[in-house]
């Protein structure tokens, strides 16, 4: 293998990683808050994508994007406040079966509202086959939009719960929940405002990578699947290690090219998400005592 | 026992709306992926259809019938399929059914319209749906085989020998790609490299590079229906590769330009005449059906018309020109739609005959390239 | 005899039904009624699953068409290449092989059906097995995501091998023929021996599944589903239970697989899909989870409505409708909001949250 070769496999890998751990990094924004696993996740990705290009011929494309991501969030804390704020105590069986419904529902609106064919946004710097030139292979210049997204999104997000009050507050339900409602906090509210975060985050995602993959109603349970592995890979509600996990999964999608058939590739996602669940279900960077505290 | 009763008055229920029999009407049966991973084939089939039967109605009917059109949304699926052929044969016992989309089902469901003696006119590509011929099984769409020598007749003229093939894993990338292997050989064109894709990747900029690291490679032919025809050309231009990039009539879809942007310039592709209907000489015998056809859909859903509901299309003429000829039940009709000569379709210029049951040649295919974001009839440099 | 008079007015309702069909000449609605059944022995086997020991699967589909399209395979794919070679002979004179026909006309030679159906049938109770060991030690979201990537791993084999006919699937499968004359293939001279078929079968399961909720093993797994704990405190081995109830449930979906593919005569990628398992959870938790009878109710019902397409485009949000709807307010089905408890008890949990905040985990 050439060094380019291998260049051009790497940057192909950390394309995928980079969509693959914002996803990650939305589901695991709402399980930290609440324990749940949103499977709608992956319909914030196409709804933000889809939104702004609706948006674009009447706006120009940064607007149109903040609309996406101001719209999907929206549609986060209504998805949260009908159907899920309301709940008592609801079982792990019956959150799961609730996303999986909103996650179809969403899916098949997007069906009737902006019908099958396939969309995208224009690339935000150049055109479709401008590139960069890196160590001899050729990247797209859309290919570091995804991945500076990426990185200033875990930036964001550590300073957001590091040094902001509610982000405080959001990680304080993730710890104790009654030690959380005890302390004053509002965890309903916290909960909602977690959706809006992923959803926006999701959102942002999906606009951002639109240039490279195109959007398309039934977009978002593909990527689900694959942000969920991604998240469990680097263990659930941790966010940087879900990105370590992205790139990984990625960098190995990527460069399994190069020895098993294209038609392969998601079974081996998956199979490395099976082996994971089986082995270490805490993930490659969780911490088995941590763990030990939680129900798998 | 509250479920038992339960279930009887479902069941009641249901069997008690069995449908009246309406007189003066023709009933047309259509089995179409409208939702589900064929959408992109089945909704612009069923926007067709919808629009001819209306516009056959308004116009007083055929033959004095009005046509009754049964749309069934089989989302895809071969088991769906087979249940509303059920259902259209002995039910509603329809004239003939219009559809499946997809070749998988049209498969599915042969049998049963042979059994049942219904004529079916597939939506579908693949040749296995016409040949073995059966008697009541008729299809649209131009043959990949088709599609397939004129690309490679295309590299001949070009001097390209040595090609790497990239396929959707969708029913029409695999046909697709077996017609390229089958018929490789014979044009002393070689297969060099060959990948399959899933029809939701978002990226190939891996499998690409990997192709390109092979020097053997001359061109590149990608046989898919799906977004990722847009995205191989995004990569293989993105990655400097400017061998010529051979894309299968899948590609008739502007969307596909649009969303591939210049990378798509200089694409070379065989499609049905649809897509270049302005630019055909007046005299075609297509141009005025093409132009016809490519108004009224525009004009009525605002969306661009593409080959897929061309092939539905072609489906309604054929049935109402042999229903025109005298076609009255399912028997006559199925003869009758062996006897056309010469009819022009969207796909080409149909000739039936008992052994042909697509009618068309390799001159309804020609060659296409994109130009400044448009599709223009491909000339030999 | 007695624990089976319970079943009697299914089977006059199922013998109803034919007859009426009959005189009202309307014998085309046993066309989906035949299907449904078979859907609903799968659903009925991960009711047993989901109701009584509390695991979700999301991969049901995956083995139904490990017996779908094992038994499609093996009795259309020609084995008369390997004629030279020793299995052959073997298989030959053990009177596993039968003689086909292409669609070309060409004589192939094939796996009798009845061999396949095994052959598919020890194949699921067996990945099924090896899958239950490791999976069944999962819960909540990981059990979930375990069997969702189960299903997606057959769906992917299934969409990318040449042997499974990639996105076309396959087609042209011969009738399986069972004694007494009688065959399962979707022929319409035969269409009411069919409706029996996949009746009886349905019954069968039913009685398989009662005997064993009513026996020593359902008890422990209602235990198991009350507090698993606690189960295993009392002498119950959870694990075991669990497998057994998982392969058995695996064991009705592969036979639903292989006879719906016969009645077919063909089976396609969409039956392996995620969206296919999602739906058969949806109809156990509309049926009420653990209410065996409602889950086959529920199956018959929407499984028949969505067949004869009454849904049109929007088959798949009914279901995710009815999911959220159920999920919402009747969680213990559809059946319970009969006697309005459920409503009732929706009111009075809205009323208690006021007083307590932050309930939700």
């Amino acid at each position: 293998m050439t060094l380019e070769l291998f260049i051009q496999y790497f940057f192909a890998g950390i394309t995928y990683g980079s969509i693959y751990a914002i996803v990650a990094i939305g589901f695991n924004i709402i399980y930290n808050t609440t324990g749940i696993i949103n499977f709608a996740q992956g319909e914030f990705v196409m709804l933000g994508g889809m939104i702004s290009i609706s948006l674009l011929p009447i706006m120009p494309l940064p607007l149109a994007i903040a609309a996406a991501v101001a719209l999907t969030m929206l549609y986060g804390a209504l998805l949260e406040i009908c159907f899920i704020r309301w709940l008592d105590n609801p079982g792990v069986l019956r959150m799961v079966i609730i996303t999986i419904g909103l996650s179809i529902l969403t899916r098949e609106a997007a069906l009737h509202v902006w019908d099958e064919s396939i969309r995208s946004l224009p690339y935000f710097v150049g055109n479709e086959i401008s590139t960069v030139n890196v160590l001899g292979a050729r990247v797209s210049p859309q290919v570091f939009w995804v991945i500076g997204a990426c990185g200033l999104m875990v930036a964001f997000l550590s300073i957001f719960f590091q040094g902001t009050s509610v982000g405080r507050q959001m990680r304080a339900c993730a710890a104790n929940r009654k030690a959380a409602v005890l302390c004053g906090i509002n965890t309903r509210d916290m909960v909602t405002f977690s959706f809006v975060l992923s959803a926006g985050i999701g959102a942002l995602a999906g606009c951002v990578m639109s240039p490279i993959t195109s959007t398309a109603y039934d977009n978002g349970t593909g990527l689900a699947i694959k942000g969920f592995t991604v998240a469990i890979l680097g263990g659930l509600g941790n966010s940087a290690a879900a990105v370590a996990a992205g790139l990984l999964l990625g960098i190995i999608e990527a460069f399994s090219v190069s020895v098993l058939p294209l038609a392969f590739q998601d079974a081996i996602a998956i199979a490395i998400l099976l082996i994971i669940l089986f082995v270490r279900p805490h993930g490659l960077f969780g911490s088995g005592t941590a763990a030990g505290l939680k129900e798998f | 026992m509250k479920a038992c009763r339960m279930m009887m008055v479902v069941l009641a229920l249901s069997l008690a709306a069995a449908p009246a029999v309406m007189a003066e009407t023709l009933k047309v049966g259509a089995i179409l992926a409208v939702t589900g991973p064929a959408a992109f084939l089945g909704g612009p089939e069923s926007r067709t259809i919808e629009m001819l039967a209306d516009e056959v109605n308004q116009a007083g009917g055929i033959n004095g019938k009005q046509i009754e059109l049964i749309i069934k949304d089989s989302g895809g699926s071969p088991e769906k399929a087979i249940s509303f052929a059920k259902q259209l044969i002995e039910e509603e016992q329809v004239v003939a059914v219009i559809g499946p989309s997809t070749s998988g089902e049209s498969m599915a469901v042969k049998k049963l319209f042979e059994e049942s003696r219904t004529p079916l006119l597939s939506c579908a590509a693949a040749e296995v749906i016409v040949n073995p011929v059966a008697g009541f099984v008729f299809k649209t769409p131009q043959s990949d085989s088709f599609a397939v020598r004129r690309i490679f007749m295309t590299m001949q003229e070009m001097g390209i020998s040595r090609i790497a093939v990239l396929a959707g894993n969708t029913g029409f990338g695999k046909a697709g790609k077996e017609q390229l292997q089958a018929i490789a050989p014979t044009m002393g064109i070689e297969i060099v490299e060959a990948e399959v894709y899933d029809k939701d990747a978002n990226d190939l900029s891996a499998v690409v590079a990997k192709m390109k690291a092979n020097p053997d490679v001359q061109a590149v032919v990608n046989w898919s229906i799906v977004p990722a025809q847009a995205i191989v050309a995004k990569n293989m231009r993105q990655a400097g590769w400017d061998v010529p990039l051979f894309q299968s009539h899948g590609f008739g879809n502007i969307k596909y330009v649009e969303s591939a942007g210049v990378a798509a310039e200089g694409i070379i592709f065989p499609a049905g005449r649809l897509l270049v209907a302005d630019k055909l000489p007046a005299d075609h015998p297509q141009k005025q059906l093409l132009t016809k056809y490519k108004a009224d859909y525009e004009g009525k859903f605002q969306e661009q018309a593409s080959t897929f509901g061309g092939h539905a299309y072609d489906a309604f003429i054929i049935l109402m020109k042999a229903i025109e000829n005298g076609g009255t039940d399912q028997q006559s009709i199925r003869d009758e739609i062996e006897k056309i000569q010469g009819l022009p379709g969207t796909a080409g210029i149909f000739s039936f005959s008992a052994t042909d049951h697509n009618g068309l040649d390799l001159e309804s295919f020609e060659m296409v390239t994109v130009k400044n974001g448009a599709f223009v009839p491909y000339e030999k440099q | 005899m007695r624990r089976l008079l319970f079943l009697l007015p299914l089977v006059i309702l199922v013998v109803g039904v034919q007859v009426l069909t009959d005189w009202t000449d309307t014998r085309y609605y046993l066309t989906q009624l035949t299907m449904a059944a078979y859907y609903s022995l799968l659903i009925i086997g991960l009711c047993a699953l989901m109701g009584y020991t509390g695991q979700i699967s999301l991969g049901h589909a995956g083995f139904f068409a490990i017996g779908g399209y094992l038994s499609a395979a093996l009795t259309t794919r020609n084995l008369a290449f390997f004629q030279d070679q020793a299995f052959f002979r073997l298989l030959e004179g053990a009177g596993i092989l039968a003689t086909g026909q292409d669609i070309y006309g060409a004589e192939l030679v094939v796996v009798a059906p009845w061999a396949a159906c095994l052959v598919a049938i020890i194949a699921a109770a067996l990945i099924a097995w090896l899958l239950g060991i490791p999976v069944l030690k999962l819960k909540g979201h990981y059990l979930a995501m375990a069997t969702l990537g189960f299903g997606i791993i057959i769906y992917r084999i299934a969409l990318a091998s040449e042997y499974f006919g990639e996105a076309d699937g396959i087609s042209e499968v011969p009738p399986f023929l069972l004694p007494f004359g009688l065959e399962v293939s979707g022929s319409f001279a035969v269409r009411e021996a069919n409706y029996y078929i996949a009746w009886g079968l349905l019954i069968m399961g039913l009685i398989l599944l009662r005997n064993l909720i009513d026996s020593r093993v359902g008890r422990a797994l209602r235990s198991i589903h009350g507090s698993e704990d606690a189960a295993g405190a009392m002498g119950v081995d959870t694990a075991r239970c669990k497998l057994q109830v998982f392969v058995l449930s695996a064991v009705f979906a592969a036979v639903a697989g292989v006879f719906l593919t016969h009645y077919n005569g063909g089976i396609g990628p969409s039956e392996a899909g995620v969206m296919k398992s999602v739906r058969y959870v949806a109809i156990v938790a509309v049926g009420g989870m653990a209410h065996l009878w409602g889950a086959l109710v529920m199956g018959v019902v929407l499984n028949f409505l969505s067949l004869r397409g009454v849904f049109g485009s929007y088959d798949d949000a009914v279901f995710g409708l009815i999911l959220i709807g159920i999920m919402l307010f009747a969680p213990n089905g559809v059946l319970s909001l009969l006697n309005f408890s459920g409503v009732l008890d929706f009111f009075r949990r809205r009323r208690r949250r006021v007083k307590e905040p932050g309930g939700l985990r």
